[in-house]
């Protein structure tokens, strides 16, 4: 299973806790895991990404092994830690966002 | 036992504020959507159980919630709100052409006999409807087609702020956007025409015949007599009595003619509310008084309204979507303010007392009149 950490907003949203647990069939990567992660709690559809284009939201920031995967190839394999759950892929928000 | 729930939206979540029809004790129920921009909350006249939400996040992006339960439980409907066909451009401030690029949702408006409908008014300002209960919106993309390379942005951003459904003749309805104007169908969204004739913004718009490119603020009407709308415009409050084919303008004795809500009395359709604002450099009431000013007579003769808010040291914005009128015997009026006070009053504006006084900054409130 992929361990992918969310930050609070969309716990709230999805209905979870600060880790959820999914399911990738086939190469682990940074599309696939968010496509899994779409899949399993629809409501975040849009909120890390565009509904069509796929790119990342701007003030959406991608980590994991303490890597900063943002700017990476989405199709490009994640860490092997990652694709075994021992390291989770964590989604932020950049602190860079928000609203005063 | 009749009472009224005002749904309050704030740059940190919802708050639903309950009450009798004496409109003395409340209870707060809130933050809904703790932390996330509401930009406006607003219930189905044909279901008031049925709420809808829109929830924005500068990392997040637009979210959309429904309520069937008035406000206990939510879900998250859709969120996609895509441009009809290729979205096009409009005039940036610059004088330049800028592609129309989805912000967020500023306006509901549930539809006044069907609860699964809604029209949403967005940034960059457009028109959507929704009619399954919110899973699916689509354009209504003949507004933006009503000369849209001419709209600009205002200070706030580019945004269709303003919707009113006629209740008397289904297909009409009438919208404003800052800094586009005031538009009307008459065919439920399939055409749509500018209604900006006797409008005057000298400084933005040198042309006086301009048909768009008017800052108008917000617009209000009274069931009973449709043809008659009365707009706040970034500076003057207008009148039209022809359904918007000519405006006149009846600010008389106002403080200063700058301001964002405005509304009707429930009972009186002469009745009409404003808030002045100093003006668009200064985005708070004139001398630190905060004062609501209505007119008996359809504009002209103003009164100010004071008792019960500060009338020294104040120097918050009350917001265009902020302020909100109920039905009951005696007509209650509702604001809030950029400084978190929701005020109420139950005698048409006669006395005012703060529901709440330390919310974060108040952007939108609504308020339902229940059986």
């Amino acid at each position: 299973m992929i361990r992918v950490v969310l930050p609070p907003h969309l716990r709230t949203i999805a209905k979870t806790g600060r880790e959820v647990e999914i399911q990738v069939d086939g190469p682990v990567t940074q599309r696939s895991v968010l496509d899994a992660l779409e899949s399993a709690h629809p409501a975040l559809r849009g909120t890390i990404r565009d509904h069509v284009t796929k790119q990342r939201r701007p003030l959406v920031r991608f980590f994991a092994c303490e890597q900063d995967l943002s700017h990476e190839s989405i199709d490009a394999p994640l860490p092997e830690a990652v694709a075994t759950g021992a390291e989770p892929y964590v989604v932020v928000g950049a602190m860079a966002g928000g609203e005063v | 036992m009749s009472g009224v729930r005002v749904l309050v939206g704030t740059r940190k979540g919802a708050f639903i504020l309950t009450s009798d029809e004496k409109r003395e004790k409340w209870d707060i129920n809130g933050p809904l959507f703790a932390g996330w921009e509401m930009y406006h909350l607003k219930g189905s006249p044909a279901d008031p159980n049925r709420l809808y939400a829109s929830q924005s996040s500068g990392w997040f992006g637009q979210m959309m919630q429904r309520s069937d339960d008035g406000g206990k439980t939510w879900t998250t409907v859709g969120n996609q709100f895509a441009y009809d066909g290729v979205p096009g451009t409009h005039m940036w401030y610059d004088g330049t052409q800028h592609p129309w690029e989805f912000k967020r949702v500023w306006h509901l408006e549930p539809s006044l006999t069907d609860p699964d409908t809604v029209y949403a008014g967005v940034e960059d300002a457009a028109l959507f409807r929704t009619t399954d209960g919110g899973q699916t919106w689509n354009e209504l993309s003949a507004l933006r087609h009503t000369k849209g390379h001419l709209w600009q942005p205002g200070a706030g951003g580019m945004c269709l702020h303003t919707i009113i459904q006629d209740p008397n003749t289904p297909g009409r309805m009438f919208f404003a956007i800052s800094a586009a104007g005031a538009f009307r169908t008459d065919d439920g969204g399939e055409t749509f025409i500018p209604i900006n004739k006797g409008l005057i913004s000298p400084y933005e718009l040198p042309d006086p015949d301009a048909e768009v490119g008017h800052c108008v603020h917000c617009l209000a009407l009274h069931p009973s007599r449709p043809n008659t709308v009365f707009m706040q415009k970034h500076w003057d409050v207008m009148r039209t009595d022809d359904g918007g084919a000519n405006w006149y303008e009846v600010s008389g004795n106002l403080p200063t003619d700058f301001g964002f809500p405005i509304g009707v009395h429930a009972h009186e359709p002469d009745t009409v509310y404003v808030v002045p604002i100093t003006s668009d450099q200064f985005h708070y009431p004139p001398d630190g008084k905060l004062r609501v000013y209505r007119t008996k007579s359809g504009g002209n003769e103003w009164e100010p309204l004071t008792s019960g808010l500060p009338q020294q040291d104040c120097y918050v914005n009350v917001l265009r979507d902020a302020m909100a009128i109920d039905k009951l015997d005696s007509c209650g009026i509702y604001f809030g303010t950029t400084g978190g006070q929701v005020y109420a009053s139950a005698d048409s504006g006669d006395t005012w007392n703060p529901i709440v006084r330390d919310l974060p900054a108040v952007v939108s409130v609504e308020v339902q009149t229940l059986a």
